[in-house]
Formats: C-alpha cells, sequence, structure tokens
C-alpha cells in the first residue's frame, strides 16, 4: 500500500472529480457537502476570497461579474484563438492584454490566467481527498481531451503544479474511460470511445488485448460540447426576451443583462436534461426584476435544433475509423462518456453509426475520474487488479517543422504510439552563424500557417564554423503525456545546443513559479483564516456550554470567589474572540476551560444523582458510564 | 542478437543501445515478417520498457525507459508496415530514397524548382490522360458545373489505380522472399556478391517508386473527386 497516495482527477469543462483505487476498485472521492461532483465554477465572495463549485454557483446568478466557468475553453489558447468563445461565454479579458501574450481573465478588479482559475479547482480536490484519508496529497494524474494540443496539455500541467500536485501523468480522456471499463470486463476486443463532455468531444479507437490498452487512432473537436447545446438555447431564449419583456441587451445596463443571462442558463441546462427523460417540458425563468419568461420546449423540437450540432460528431468518427484502418462493424464495444450523452439523439447517432447499441452502464459523469484513479495505480506500482494492465497512447495531431516556403513537413504523423521520436538534422546557411530557428506545428495541413503553431525553438551557442559545415541533430520527443521535448546537439563538436523554448501560447518555467508562490501566500492567508473561524466557533461552543452551567443547580454550589474568576475568564475570552489572534483565542479557551473544571463535575455528579433518585442500586441501572460528550470538554477538530 | 533492454536478473532498464529496428527486436535483416509474433514482442518489451511501469524507478531509469520505449514505439512502428519495413531496410543499405511526397511537391510548385519525377515509363500514357481529365475536372468545379459522367469516368480510372497498388505490393513481396532467400544463403556460409545484392536492391527501389507514384496520383484523384 502506498504511503503516498496517488489520485486520479477529471478536470472537466462543467464538472470536476478526484478519485482513488480503494481496493480492487476504483472509487470517488466526495466533497465535504457530499457530492462527488465538484462544478468546475470559480468565485470571489465579498472578503475576496475564492469558492468554489457548488458554493460558487450561485454566484453565477448573483454576482456574475465575479464568477466564471468552462475556464477548460480557455486553456492553451491565445486572444485570436477565443473570439469564438467571448461571443457565447461571459469571460471578461483583462483590459491590458498586449499581443502574444497569456491570457487574463478578470473576476472582480482582480486577473487571473485560466491554468490560475484551473489550479483553484484542482485545489479543492485536493483538499477533498486530503480530508477523506486524513493525510496530504502531492501526486495526481490528471485526464485531458484526447485532442488537446501540447499548449493545452502544457496548462493543465501548469494548473497542477501551481495548485501543489505534482503531475504525474496526464492521461487522454476516452483512454482513461476505457481503462475503468476494460477493468470491469476484462475481455478482449475493439472498443470505440464516445466522449461528448460540456466543452470537448473526443472519439478514440482501442485495441484491448490482455490487459494492453492500445490506442490506435483517436480524433475530436476541442470546440464541441455540451456548453454549444446550451447557448443555442440561450440565444433562443434571449431571442424571445427582448422583444416581448423589454429585456434590451444593448443597453448599458450590464450587470442586469448578465444576471438574466445567468438565470436563463439555469433555466435552459435543467430543460436540456428533463428532455431527456420527459417529452415536452416547460421553461419558467425568473428574470432580475420579477418577470416571467415561459416557454414550452418538446423533445422534437429540441432534437430538431441540436441535430447540427451534434452532427459535428460524425467527422471525426469516420476519419478516425479510417485511420484505424476499420469498418464500423468491426468494432465489438461502443462506450459513452460525458454527460451530453444522455440525450436520446446522441446515442441514436451512435447507435446510427456504429451499428450496435453503445454501452451505458458505466456512470458518463465518473467513469473518467474512475479511469484516471486506476491509471494512478498502476503508476504507484500497481495491485492485484491492475497488474497486467498497460496504457499505449497515440498523440492525435501530427508534428510538423516549417520549412522554405511556408510548408510544413511532417516528422511525427498523428496516431503514432508516444512516446515516439523523430530526428531532424539542420546546418548554418552564413559562415559563423551561431543561432538557428526553428518552428514546430501541430496539424494536418499542408501549409503552416493553417497549423497550430507549438512554440519556436532558437538553437543557440553553434560553435563557429563555414556556412553548412554544422550539423546539427534535433531530436524532438513526445513523452507520454503528449508534450514535446527538444534537444540538439551539434555533431562536429559534439556540444549541446541550448534551446529557447517560446511557448506560442503558454507561461513559461518562471511564470508558472511565480504563481505558485502567489497561490501558497494565499494558501497561508487560507490557513490562519481556517484557523480563527475554528478557534471561534469552539469558543462559541464553550460558552453557550457556560451559561447552560449558569442555570444549572452545580452553579449554585459554587463560592463566590470561583464565580467571579469565571465571570473574568468569560469576559476575556468574549473579547478576544472578537479579535482575528487564533492562538489568543485558544489560550483563552483554556484558561476558561480549567477555571470551569469543577463547575463541570459538579454537573456531571448532580446529572447522575437526579437520575439516581428515587432508585436503590439494583433498580438503577448504571449503564456504561457516561457517552454524552462532557458538557464543558474541548471540542474535537482537525 | 537482440538488443539488451532491461536486465535479466533485476528488470531494471538499461541505457538504449544505438541499434536498428531489426536488432531491437532480435530480427535479421528479412522483410517476411511474423506479424503477430511481431506484435507480441511489441507487447512483452512494452511491458518492461514503457515509462508508466517504471514510474517508480529513479530519474536515470526514468530517462532511461522513456528513450528506449520511443525507440521501440518507432521500431514497431516502421516494421509493422511493409512500405515502411522495405523503405527502412534499404535505407539502412544505403540506398536513398526520393520521396514522392506531396509536401514536396508544394515545395516545388511554390519555389519554382522542378521536382525530381519519376513517372513509371508504362503509365506515361495513362498518367497524360488522367491529368488531363482531373484538370478538366477541377475548372468545372470552379464554374459548378460538374459532368457527372467525367466523375464516373475517373472513379473508375481510381479504382483500376488502386488494384495496380495492390499488384505493386503484391510484387513487393515476391522481391522480398528473393532477398530473404539471398539473405538465408549469407547466413548459411554462401556469400552473396555485391552486385546481386545490388541488383535486388534496385529492383524493389524500382517497385517502391513506381507503388509511390500511383498512390500519390490516387490521392490527387481523391482530392479533386472531394473525398
Amino acid at each position: 500500500m502506498a504511503t503516498d497516495r496517488i489520485v486520479g482527477i477529471d478536470l472537466g469543462t462543467t464538472n470536476s472529480l478526484v478519485a482513488f483505487m480503494q481496493g480492487e476498485s476504483p472509487v470517488v472521492i466526495p466533497g465535504d457537502d457530499g457530492s462527488n461532483l465538484v462544478p468546475s465554477v470559480v468565485a470571489l465572495d465579498e472578503n475576496n476570497q475564492p469558492v468554489i463549485g457548488n458554493a460558487a454557483r450561485k454566484h453565477l446568478t448573483e454576482t456574475p461579474e465575479l464568477a466564471v466557468y468552462s475556464i477548460k475553453r480557455l486553456m492553451g489558447r491565445g486572444v485570436d484563438d477565443v473570439q469564438e468563445e467571448l461571443k457565447f461565454f461571459p469571460f471578461r479579458l483583462a483590459e491590458d492584454l498586449q499581443a502574444g501574450e497569456v491570457l487574463r481573465i478578470k473576476l472582480g478588479n482582480k486577473t487571473f490566467t485560466p491554468p490560475e482559475i484551473s489550479a483553484l479547482i484542482l485545489r479543492q480536490l485536493k483538499r477533498n481527498a486530503e480530508r477523506f484519508f486524513g493525510a496530504p496529497v502531492s501526486k495526481a494524474v490528471i485526464t485531458v481531451p484526447a485532442y488537446f494540443n501540447d499548449a493545452q496539455r502544457q496548462a493543465t500541467k501548469d494548473a497542477g503544479r501551481i495548485a501543489g500536485l505534482e503531475v504525474l501523468r496526464l492521461v487522454n480522456e476516452p483512454t482513461a474511460a476505457s481503462l475503468a471499463y476494460g477493468l470491469d470486463k476484462k475481455q478482449n476486443g475493439i472498443v470505440a470511445v464516445y466522449d461528448l463532455g460540456g466543452g470537448t468531444f473526443d472519439i478514440s479507437i482501442l485495441k484491448l488485448h490482455d490487459g494492453i490498452f492500445e490506442v490506435i487512432a483517436t480524433n475530436g473537436d476541442t470546440h464541441l460540447g455540451g456548453d454549444d447545446i446550451d447557448n443555442l438555447l440561450i440565444t433562443i431564449a434571449l431571442d424571445d426576451t427582448l422583444g416581448d419583456l423589454g429585456l434590451d441587451l444593448r443597453n448599458n445596463d450590464l450587470r442586469r443583462n448578465a444576471e438574466a443571462v445567468q438565470a436563463i442558463r439555469n433555466a435552459v441546462i435543467e430543460a436540456k436534461i428533463a428532455l431527456s427523460s420527459q417529452a415536452s417540458v416547460k421553461l419558467d425563468v425568473e428574470l432580475p426584476g420579477g418577470k416571467h419568461y415561459l416557454r414550452e420546449i418538446t423533445r422534437e423540437k429540441f432534437e430538431q435544433l441540436i441535430q447540427p450540432i451534434i452532427d459535428r460528431t460524425v467527422g471525426p468518427c469516420k476519419q478516425a475509423l479510417k485511420d484505424a484502418g476499420l469498418k464500423p462493424g468491426q468494432i465489438d464495444e461502443v462506450v459513452l462518456v460525458g454527460g451530453s450523452t444522455r440525450i436520446p439523439k446522441v446515442r441514436a447517432l451512435v447507435k446510427d453509426l456504429f451499428h450496435r447499441e453503445p454501452h451505458t452502464d458505466l456512470n458518463p459523469d465518473e467513469v473518467v475520474a474512475l479511469g484516471a484513479a486506476v491509471q494512478a495505480n498502476i503508476l504507484g506500482g500497481g495491485s492485484e487488479a491492475t497488474e497486467n494492465m498497460l496504457l499505449l497512447d497515440v498523440t492525435p495531431l501530427s508534428l510538423g517543422i516549417e520549412v522554405a516556403g511556408g510548408v510544413t513537413d511532417k516528422i511525427i504523423l498523428r496516431n503514432s504510439t508516444i512516446p515516439a521520436s523523430a530526428t531532424q538534422h539542420y546546418t548554418t546557411q552564413v559562415d559563423g552563424q551561431a543561432n538557428v530557428a526553428i518552428h514546430v506545428l501541430q496539424g494536418e495541413r499542408e501549409l503552416a500557417k493553417d497549423c497550430r503553431s507549438l512554440a519556436r525553438f532558437d538553437l543557440k551557442g553553434i560553435p563557429p564554423m563555414a556556412a553548412g559545415m554544422a550539423r546539427i541533430e534535433v531530436k524532438f520527443l513526445i513523452d507520454a503525456n503528449g508534450i514535446l521535448h527538444v534537444s540538439a546537439r551539434e555533431q562536429r563538436s559534439g556540444k549541446e545546443s541550448e534551446i529557447q523554448v517560446q511557448p506560442s501560447y503558454g507561461l513559461t518555467d518562471e511564470q508558472v513559479e511565480g504563481m505558485i508562490l502567489d497561490s501558497f501566500d494565499s494558501a497561508e492567508e487560507d490557513f490562519r483564516q481556517r484557523q480563527v473561524i475554528e478557534a471561534r466557533n469552539e469558543a462559541a461552543t464553550i460558552l453557550a456550554a457556560l451559561d447552560k452551567g449558569k442555570k444549572s443547580p452545580a452553579w449554585g454550589h459554587l463560592t463566590t470567589d470561583e464565580k467571579k474568576k469565571i465571570a473574568k475568564m468569560e469576559k476575556a475570552l468574549i473579547a478576544v474572540k472578537a479579535e482575528d489572534d487564533y492562538q489568543a483565542i485558544r489560550k483563552a479557551i483554556d484558561v476558561l476551560n480549567q477555571g470551569t473544571t469543577r463547575l463541570a463535575e459538579l454537573m456531571m455528579d448532580s446529572a447522575v444523582s437526579t437520575a439516581l433518585k428515587g432508585k436503590t442500586m439494583d433498580e438503577a441501572d448504571m449503564g456504561e458510564g457516561p457517552t454524552a460528550p462532557h458538557p464543558m470538554a474541548k471540542a474535537e477538530f482537525e | 542478437m537482440r538488443a539488451v533492454h532491461f536486465c535479466q536478473a533485476c528488470g531494471k532498464v538499461q541505457p538504449p543501445a544505438p541499434v536498428d529496428y531489426f536488432t531491437f527486436f532480435g530480427l535479421p535483416r528479412k522483410l517476411s515478417l511474423d506479424l503477430p509474433a511481431l506484435e507480441k514482442d511489441f507487447y512483452e518489451l512494452s511491458r518492461k520498457l514503457h515509462p508508466d511501469l517504471n514510474a517508480r524507478s529513479g530519474s536515470q531509469e526514468q530517462e532511461w525507459s522513456l528513450q528506449q520505449s520511443s525507440l521501440l514505439n518507432d521500431a514497431y512502428r516502421t516494421l509493422k508496415d511493409p512500405i515502411k519495413r522495405t523503405q527502412y531496410l534499404l535505407q539502412l543499405e544505403g540506398v536513398e530514397l526520393e520521396e514522392q511526397s506531396k509536401s514536396a511537391t508544394e515545395q516545388a510548385r511554390s519555389t519554382g524548382q522542378v521536382k525530381k519525377q519519376i513517372v513509371p515509363p508504362d503509365l506515361l500514357e495513362e498518367v497524360f490522360e488522367l491529368n488531363l481529365q482531373l484538370e478538366e475536372l477541377r475548372m468545372q468545379k470552379k464554374m459548378g458545373e460538374d459532368d457527372p459522367a467525367l466523375i464516373e469516368e475517373i472513379g473508375r480510372q481510381k479504382l483500376e489505380l488502386e488494384e495496380k497498388q495492390e499488384a505493386l505490393l503484391r510484387e513487393l513481396q515476391t522481391r522480398w522472399k528473393m532477398w530473404d532467400g539471398m539473405i538465408q544463403r549469407d547466413q548459411n556460409g554462401q556469400p552473396v556478391s555485391d552486385e546481386e545484392r545490388r541488383q535486388e536492391r534496385d529492383k524493389m527501389v524500382d517497385v517502391l517508386n513506381r507503388r509511390n507514384y500511383i498512390r500519390n496520383l490516387v490521392r490527387d484523384v481523391a482530392e479533386v473527386l472531394g473525398e
């Protein structure tokens, strides 16, 4: 049994979960509200303190400018990429963003990068796990959409680091789901995983063979999910309300409009979910100002509306089958992942595509986290349940280098099993040239401008030579996380070239380091605040018990002197409780505890004697002794 | 002889040796391959070398396992595919293949350079004819007036070309037998002349080039047909 528990985390667009392997099965760790799902919502409360999850949701409708959801949509992206998202999502970008700078969004008067927001969610999950285990947790496996590119993966790793987690592995979501499925079924065959989440779509085709989970092909769309369905419905509702209720979004009254939009969003999501089991549903939204927006939606109408959105999943599925060299009939099982796969129309589409009923045994909301927990177990050395299991995943996008003419030269093809590598040779154009610039891209298109810029590498420190003499060997390695590493060596001199990476959309190591410290500072502050709150609670408990004691007959048995001393201690505690020096509060509690020991004993005695009055020793059932907590006992705390 | 990937005694991963893909799997440089056996070997080696199963080892071993497993994956990917395997072997034998890649074509187009074209002589007439038809269809599509008869005709030719592709693969497999026989003789102590070796190589290069050319043509046709 590992002393250092590794947890599996599903950092989802809509909901996040943390799980671990309990014996032979993975299990989700609930939050302190008892819920398995932590909504991926972050808000700032009235004290500018972060609130995460269910607690943050009410902020979405009450103070929308202090809350954010679906932050995963912004991870690893630049300002230009997110213009689409900005149309439909209330992301407020920082005003002073420079070109090429990492995105920052506004919450109130603070700005955050997407990894920092994700880190807050991860930290909440970390705390949930620590509370559950009663021990620290510092290592995790985190899942990402299979179709996430290098920048998006790096951003996820950065978020983990900012949250104080060592990310041992990034696992692709469909692959993780297949682990949960495979652990359950233990059958060989070809499995397709259809994963339609809140913001991303992935389709992966795997070969399961004696515990080996080999991904053969993967495809997807990182801009497609349940959010798009919601936005479609919201747009319709807004069109309705514009005229009917005189709610003009072009008004300057942004605050009221943002609240209205969030209220509509909540209602629309509820309706969407209801339509999976009902033939029709009545939308009833209470808008700010008291007006009501009422509308009936039938399942038929809903299906008509969402058809173009779910049709977008067909292309990637067909391409994945083509890349795998398989016909739909050769797929043995289709596994559904993601809340959106509960929609009957989606299930019908999947059945149509793969000519079989999809497998719906596993909870589509939890299966990814459970799979991550299985992988966490494997990385931690494995157990009986997982001893034969191994994941062989692939890179979803081809890796290329920009060459003369603005063309991409693909050096590692998509669907190559990872880790994978490629070696390229470069030379100098000019005498004494000391560095060579390399532009690395991801994507399937022929022209560099149509691919995703991953990074620009500068090979520095090339020893002075005549033009064309230098022979620089550059090795590109995609690791098991799907992240690129580059190393270079000038072969004639044997000198390792220094590589300076400019990630196109990411944070540099220094920036991440800086964020960890910031996070730590506020963690210190959070810790202190928690201590104050707990000390105050304990003080309140003991003061209440004292009040009760004053009303009991035992109080009469105290001397005047004792009563005076207790009164003094009580007054001191009340005074210090109002301030925020938790150590002083604790001290005052101790003093009062000691001062009231005799009172407590007397109260105990009188309780016993009252119970015994009128009974003989034989009749009185002495029981097992006091089981109620000592009225003046110290409160239990973690 | 197979490269030593991990210690037989303690199972720890060893630093990767700079070996070719055949040696990595302990295979002779023969072109016919038992694919199920290769897959089995690949899975077994993966279990030993993959970073996931070496996550608790020291950082040096983790580094080695990363290198080893990327080498394993590259080797498997290359040897598994008949064309890649042939190309790889020829490369090991010192042959330089001019890849008729699409990017090379685009590059040539954009820089105005003349691309190294090897048109198989027996296809010259067919290819000429087909290219004319493709140009015509391209123009038609630009004006939005596709002729269904032309599309059907081109589709039919594409099927023929695909059949030719298959036939060339079979021809390649025949050449493999010749090559493997030669290697076997060499191993049995009957030395093979450099000339014979070169001739076998050249034959395979020829088949590959012809097949590549047709494959690229099929790809161009598919693009125009909008597939």
